[in-house]
């Protein structure tokens, strides 16, 4: 989009950000429908079973939460470096972000290989099919937002980012904290509680 | 997503070139609302054709004691061969019935009222109004009205699905849902793509109509469709997404055995269902409603604003009170989020909870009495036109009036502990959709066609549509009133098996022809269409002297509308100005 | 069979002790609504008249009176609070949110299934015996437990309930299966009867006689035939039939009790 047409809209917001807000809007009432039910259910039922806390594997989950938070950082730090127009850092950091989802995903697909053999499967029971149901659409979303970064990473080495113009970046990065913050919503539900 | 998002903007106007691209796999706001308008009536006419069946069936639920199958009348015999297991001898089997009941109501909102409401009006007539050269995002726009179409689709194809189509009410109350056959997955998956496609739309809505008005064009200065619009994709961004996330729980429970809705030791045939169980079949009732009752509010919001329009330009005067009236659009789309549970009443959930959604039901009653106030009092002191658009709008306000005033014992949670999931029910919300929402998006066709097409449609056969669309309604609805307070159920393919309604069966008799007569009054409708697109009286610019912008540009509009820069200078609704030389001084004429 | 199809309108007869209280709101609703409409629609076809488009006569810009507007809104609303306040909470509260005394009143248990309702009489012991769903067989659709002594004296009747007259009856009710919805018209009150659940309806009948128990939630193929009946008989009467079912049962056990009636067959969805 060019300079242009974001001063032309009336709101002075680009019709991208403004679409992406409006995107992200629909999916806090996706994921809140969602959590909501889990909430509800594991309020209100009485076989809701919660395996203990050891078998959860907290640590790994936390390692996962940190990850995930420091590739919202360095997704800052990439906006940054594109503002100012240095296309080389802006790669480098855009490059840490896929690596800090690729860890979470990674460590995830271990994290499901290691329930499912303790038996707390999609079916085993309740709490099984909200665990990976929620999560599962989280890694969805995740593994979207991996496809999207790494669009953005060949589009910025061919130049198409300037500091006047990187609109997309900037979505990009917010539909990124959004994953970002369900996750930490996630965590706490679903590990901690 | 995010792509279309993107480069949408930047290639809002391709010229078009070939065949396929023009018509086809347009990007133009114009040919998409024209084949949202082509494809929702069909649906329409499907919807319609399947009630026409079930309600010759309700008619005559069971043979008579000297019926002899070798005498079959001609409609029977053409049914029974048409379907000789699914409507032997003209009788209709109850698993058909409740197929055809759930795809009626399936079809007739999400894939009828509600695209040509938001998707054939909203994207033909919204980008105009506002000044707009297209939609915000073309692309996104093109893929909405496909993924309607591939929803639409699947939803059909549910017919030929093992078991048939789905069976369980457009509500799909687990945990029946869960153990219908198959067509039940057709019916999710379905839905889950016509959500997607809303959400397209949705969010193409909003940004086009923050985002790409005309010079002048302040929020204030907005016709009130356009307000009605902006609202309506507001509750359909925040509400569907959760029906999403139910669909979706549901879909597990059924494809991947998970047991949101599936309580403890169910007993399903003879054996207990091999679940887990611990799922709760109400939570799926809130997640729906909390979709569904935005959704009927979907529905009536865009009809308001068609209304609106209507009887602005054929009073010749401003709206009255257009703030009141934008003022009650938004209350009503902020308070239909929290009275979700007035379905729910008798579901089992917390009784305590009823009197906090009866308070929130009586509160969103009073925005719509204020929206029907003040369109009643837009007449007074007008000088009326009687053109076709103009008589659909004015048979809206008492037939919504109707509508509305009998959600009221509805919502009080005693008496509807006596007509929940009765008739009443049905007649209430007939008459909110079809005389109310539906005959005004018809007096928008009227209204817009000349725009659409550069030719009026012909106003005889219009009024002749009119009235045996109008007449018939009440003949088919209002008796649905009074089964319904007799105590006669809902959904029921043979009412006549349980005792207690035969005192009111004579009426569906009655009901019956008049369904008929009304699914003939349409012929004229259909033909009129057809016939106008080359025969109808040739169209200018401003065939009703209108003041909004829409007719502003070419009759119909060129690709990227406006053949000059729109600026506006006034509000929407300046009719008979004292002082100015004509009863209408459009929104872009300087001053 | 067709000439009994009538063109009846209005309620059915008012048969327990809160049905008048909800007709009452019934009609007064109805009639607030009517008069509105009305009201409503004279104006509104006094202006259709008035204001028709005459040569020589334009529209008025000005409209005097933005804020009359408001006047219709506020008295719907007032009307609509008083309604909340003197009848909408206090009757629901009375009916659905408080139960007779149990000593007082007599409680049964309800078991629907695809399609039918089973009830269960807890006997002279008044207590009920304990249901295990393992046991569950087209025999025992509730799965009464014998091994149980408060099973023993248990009546469990398909598709019929006898009710005494003039005293209130509880029903606990709750699904094998899929939701199903209990009404009786007459009685004016409704519940839907939920899998994994337990349900609460109570009605006190007023008048002895036949009423018709139907289904209002749409539970599968059978849903249109999912009917029973209530039986409202004077105590005297009651007791006796309650006797003659014990006695039935305690000769006949094992074998399923010949007049129920069996439940369709079909049990697919
Ligand atoms: C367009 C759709 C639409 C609209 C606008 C409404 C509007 C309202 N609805 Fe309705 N409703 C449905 C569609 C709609 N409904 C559907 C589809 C169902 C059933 C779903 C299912 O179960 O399958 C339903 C069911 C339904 C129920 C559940 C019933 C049950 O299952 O037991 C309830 C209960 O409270 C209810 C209440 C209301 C109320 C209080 C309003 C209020 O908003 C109405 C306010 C309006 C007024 C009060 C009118 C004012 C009129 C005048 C001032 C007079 C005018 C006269 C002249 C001009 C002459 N509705
Ligand atoms: C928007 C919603 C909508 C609309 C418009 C309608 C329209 C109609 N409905 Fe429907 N109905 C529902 C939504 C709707 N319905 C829902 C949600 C249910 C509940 C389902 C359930 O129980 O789960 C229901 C259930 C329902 C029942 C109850 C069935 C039962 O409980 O067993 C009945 C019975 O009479 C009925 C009748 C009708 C009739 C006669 C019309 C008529 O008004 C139809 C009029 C239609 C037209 C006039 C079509 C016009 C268009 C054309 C002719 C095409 C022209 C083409 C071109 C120009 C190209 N409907
Ligand atoms: Cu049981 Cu309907
Ligand atoms: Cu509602």
């Amino acid at each position: 989009m060019s300079t242009a047409a974001i001063a032309e809209t009336n709101t002075g917001i680009s019709n991208a950000k403004l679409g992406t807000w409006t995107f992200l809007a629909s999916e806090i009432m996706l994921f809140g429908g969602l959590i909501s039910a889990y909430v509800i259910l594991r309020s209100g039922s009485a076989h809701m079973v919660v395996p203990p806390r050891s078998m959860m594997g907290v640590p790994l989950a936390t390692f996962n939460t940190f990850a995930l938070i420091t590739s919202s950082v360095t997704m800052v730090l990439a906006l940054a470096a594109i503002q100012e127009g240095n296309v080389q850092r802006f790669a480098r950091w855009i490059g840490c972000t896929i690596g800090g989802g690729l860890i979470f995903l990674i460590v995830k697909a271990y994290e499901y290989h290691h329930k499912w053999e303790e038996g707390i499967t999609l079916s085993s029971n309740l709490f099984g099919s909200f665990y990976y149901t929620l999560t599962g659409l989280h890694v969805l979303h995740v593994t979207g937002g991996l496809v999207l970064m790494l669009y953005i990473l060949v589009a910025g080495l061919r130049g198409r980012f300037t500091p006047a113009s990187h609109d997309r970046v900037e979505s990009a990065g917010l539909y990124w904290h959004f994953v970002d913050l369900v996750w930490v919503i996630l965590f706490p539900i679903l590990y901690l509680l | 997503m995010k792509d279309a998002h993107g480069h949408a903007g930047a290639h809002g106007h391709v010229e078009p070139q070939s065949f396929i691209w023009k018509y086809v796999f347009s990007v133009d706001h114009k040919v998409i609302g024209i084949q949202y308008l082509v494809t929702s009536f069909l649906f329409l006419l499907v919807g319609f054709s399947m009630m026409l069946l079930m309600r010759w069936q309700l008619a005559i639920p069971t043979p008579a004691d000297d019926f002899d199958p070798e005498k079959l009348g001609m409609i029977r015999s053409l049914l029974n061969w048409m379907w000789p297991e699914k409507m032997p001898y003209g009788f209709m089997d109850p698993e058909f019935y409740n197929q055809l009941g759930a795809m009626h109501g399936t079809i007739m909102i999400f894939l009828g009222v509600v695209p040509l409401g938001v998707a054939a009006f909203g994207n033909y007539v919204l980008p105009l109004q506002i000044g707009a050269p297209d939609m915000a995002f073309p692309r996104l726009n093109m893929m909405s009205y496909w993924t309607y179409f591939v929803g639409g689709i699947v939803l059909m194809a549910s017919f030929w699905a093992p078991g048939g189509a789905p069976q369980s009410g457009w509500t799909s109350y687990a945990p029946l849902s869960v153990v219908a056959p198959a067509g039940q997955t057709y019916w999710l998956i379905g839905m889950v793509i016509i959500i997607t496609s809303s959400l397209f739309g949705a969010i193409n809505f909003i940004v086009t109509t923050l985002n790409m008005r005309a010079k002048g064009m302040t929020l204030g200065r907005m016709p009130v469709f356009c307000w009605a619009q902006l609202v309506t994709a507001v509750l359909l961004l925040l509400a569907f997404p959760v029906l999403e996330a139910g669909a979706l729980l549901q879909l597990l429970d059924r494809v991947a055995h998970t047991s949101f809705y599936i309580p403890k030791d169910m007993i399903y045939g003879a054996t207990v269902f091999p679940r887990a169980g611990g799922g709760s079949p109400i939570l799926w009732q809130h997640l729906f409603w909390f979709l569904a009752h935005p959704e009927v509010y979907v529905l009536l919001l865009p009809a308001f604003g068609i209304v609106a329009e209507i009887i602005a330009t054929n009073t010749r005067k401003p709206l009255f009170g257009y703030k009141e009236l934008v003022g009650s659009l938004i209350v009503i789309g902020i308070l239909s989020f929290v009275v979700w549970a007035h379905h729910m009443f008798l579901s089992g959930m917390r009784t305590s909870l009823a009197n906090l959604f009866v308070t929130t039901t009586m509160t969103i009653s009073i925005p719509s009495v204020a929206v029907l106030t003040c369109l009643l009092l837009s007449l007074r002191g007008g000088s009326i036109r009687f053109n076709t658009p103009m008589l659909f709008a004015l048979a809206f306000l008492p037939m919504f009036g109707i509508g509305g005033l009998t959600g009221l014992p509805l919502g009080f949670a005693p008496t509807d502990m006596h007509l929940h999931d009765t008739y009443y029910v049905i007649g209430h919300f007939h008459y909110v959709v079809a005389p109310g929402s539906l005959v005004a998006l018809m007096g928008g066709l009227y209204y817009w066609y000349p725009k659409m097409f550069g030719r009026k449609m012909n106003e005889t056969l219009g009024k002749v549509h009119f009235w045996l669309t109008i007449i018939p309604m009440n003949f088919v609805f209002f008796p649905l009133l009074i089964q319904g307070m007799w105590g006669m159920q809902r959904r029921l393919a043979v009412p006549t098996d349980q005792w207690h309604n035969l005192p009111v069966q004579g009426w569906s008799m009655m009901i019956g022809i008049a369904a008929a007569v009304l699914f003939v009054g349409q012929i004229p409708f259909v033909f009129n269409f057809f016939w106008s697109l080359r025969n109808g009286e040739k169209a200018a610019e401003n065939p009703w002297n209108s003041t909004t912008l829409e007719w502003a540009c070419p009759s119909p509009p060129p690709h990227g509308n406006f053949t000059r820069e729109p600026e506006v200078f006034r509000g929407p609704y300046e009719y008979s100005v004292p002082g100015h030389k004509s009863d209408y001084w459009p929104q872009d004429e300087a001053a | 069979m067709s000439q009994d199809w009538g063109y009846q309108w209005g309620l059915p007869t008012a048969a327990s002790s809160y049905a008048s209280d909800i007709d009452w709101l019934m009609w007064l609703l109805h009639a607030v609504m009517i008069f509105i409409f009305v009201a409503w629609g004279i104006f509104f076809v006094y202006c259709l008249f008035r204001y028709r488009a005459r040569d020589g006569e334009r529209a008025v810009y000005h409209q005097a009176g933005e804020s009359a507007s408001f006047i219709p809104d506020g008295l719907v609303l007032a009307f609509e609070i008083w309604l909340i306040l003197a009848f909408g909470i206090p009757l629901w509260a009375a009916i659905k949110q408080e139960t007779p005394p149990p000593d007082e009143s007599m409680t049964v248990n309800l078991v629907a299934q695809q399609f039918a309702w089973n009830f269960q009489y807890p006997g002279p012991d008044g207590k009920f015996g304990r249901r295990n769903v393992a046991l569950v067989t087209a025999e025992n659709p509730i799965g009464l437990d014998p091994d149980d002594p408060a099973s023993k004296d248990d009546v469990v009747t398909i598709n019929n309930l006898n009710v005494p007259n003039g005293k209130p009856t509880i029903l606990r009710m709750t699904s094998k299966d899929v939701i199903h919805s209990f009404q009786v018209t007459e009685f004016r009150n409704k519940q839907d009867v939920v899998p994994g659940l337990e349900t609460m309806l109570w009605f006190e009948p007023t008048v002895a006689g036949k009423y018709e128990i139907g289904c209002a939630q749409l539970c599968g193929l059978g849903h249109t035939k999912m009917v029973g009946n209530v039986f409202v008989q004077s105590q005297d009467e009651f007791d006796g039939w309650q006797k003659e079912q014990l006695a039935e049962k305690l000769g006949t056990t094992g074998t399923a009790d010949a007049r129920t009636v069996t439940p369709a067959a079909d049990s697919r969805s």
